[in-house]
């Protein structure tokens, strides 16, 4: 073997790990599939179909993007800033409810 | 979590000046970068479920059989990458070149076949169904701006994303760059694989027709 042993660094996680997280994730894809098959209401869709998701987005920053194993102080310093911004995005979202109301008929 | 026990021997975290975050710059920049575009993809998603919410007759044009279908095999294609990519990541942490260069084409491979899938996705909305940016046969013109935006920018990310992991594959191929190097490309691919699985659910699951 050529493969030349470098500064090696002892991996916290190993492969067994990371093939759980792909096997949750395919799972999770799948309920998400089988909701949309099943044609839920829309707002109950809409929330398990995000719920899901943010899960899934946890399962792959966690794990497959190591955060997890990373120093608290990163994802301090990155995670709390961006959920803050998507909240304030959310405040508008009032306003679309109405501009149907507020169309005039055609 | 092992990171206590470093940060009890280097003093204080918060004091600064001998690595607050334990991590490389180069890590670091591409975190930052990360959530910045994690911001331009929210922005775009939420555009689009305002506009969605504003018009209550946007259409519903993706049949479960066949474009849900596919459209699920390409999320299956691109976490498959994410796993290939992270065994990329952990070979090149162990110190073998050579199993790294096959788990990154494999990460390739997997991407460029959701590129592929996806394109071919593109072009029937686009020639059959005679969807475009700016017109659609269901009447809401913003389902097409709204779609080509976001999958556009999205696969632009997995086409940027190939090109990446090519570079640092024919590197790592010559003996060059560190495993540091790969771990911050894996970064990238990762969050692209993240922001699927947002984009998935809410365009596509959402927009779902059974029967």
């Amino acid at each position: 073997m050529s493969a030349h042993v470098e500064t090696i660094e002892h991996p916290s996680v190993g492969i067994p790990t990371f093939v759980k997280v792909w096997i949750a994730l395919l799972v999770l894809t799948g309920i998400e599939v089988l909701l949309a098959y099943e044609q839920v209401p829309t707002m109950i869709m809409l929330t398990a179909l995000v719920g899901l998701s943010v899960i899934k987005a946890a399962l792959i920053i966690a794990y497959f993007m190591h955060l997890k194993f990373e120093r608290f102080s990163l994802f301090l310093t990155l995670f709390p800033m961006l959920v803050f911004c998507i909240l304030l995005m959310l405040i508008f979202l009032g306003d679309a409810t109405r501009i149907p109301v507020m169309r005039p008929p055609s | 979590m092992s990171s206590q026990a470093t940060a009890a021997a280097t003093a204080s975290v918060w004091e600064g000046g001998q690595s607050p975050y334990a991590a490389n710059s180069k890590k670091f920049g591409m975190w930052l970068f990360i959530i910045s575009d994690a911001l331009t993809f929210s922005a775009l998603l939420f555009a689009y479920t305002y506009s969605r919410v504003a018009n209550p007759d946007w259409p519903k044009p993706f049949e479960f059989t066949p474009a849900i279908i596919f459209s699920s095999v390409m999320t299956f294609s691109l976490l498959t990458s994410s796993l290939t990519m992270v065994m990329a990541v952990h070979s090149m942490n162990v110190g073998n070149r050579a199993s790294t260069v096959k788990w990154i084409l494999a990460t390739m491979v997997a991407g460029g076949t959701f590129v592929a899938l996806h394109l071919t996705e593109w072009l029937k909305l686009i020639n059959e169904e005679h969807v475009t940016p700016f017109q659609n046969p269901w009447g809401v013109p913003l389902f097409g701006a709204t779609f080509f935006a976001i999958t556009g920018l999205h696969m632009t990310h997995v086409v940027i994303g190939i090109l990446y992991l090519g570079i640092i594959c024919q590197a790592v191929a010559r003996g060059k760059f560190k495993a540091e190097d790969v771990e911050v490309a894996g970064l990238y691919w990762h969050f692209v694989d993240l922001v699927w699985m947002f984009v998935f659910p809410l365009v596509y699951l959402m927009s779902a027709r059974v029967g």
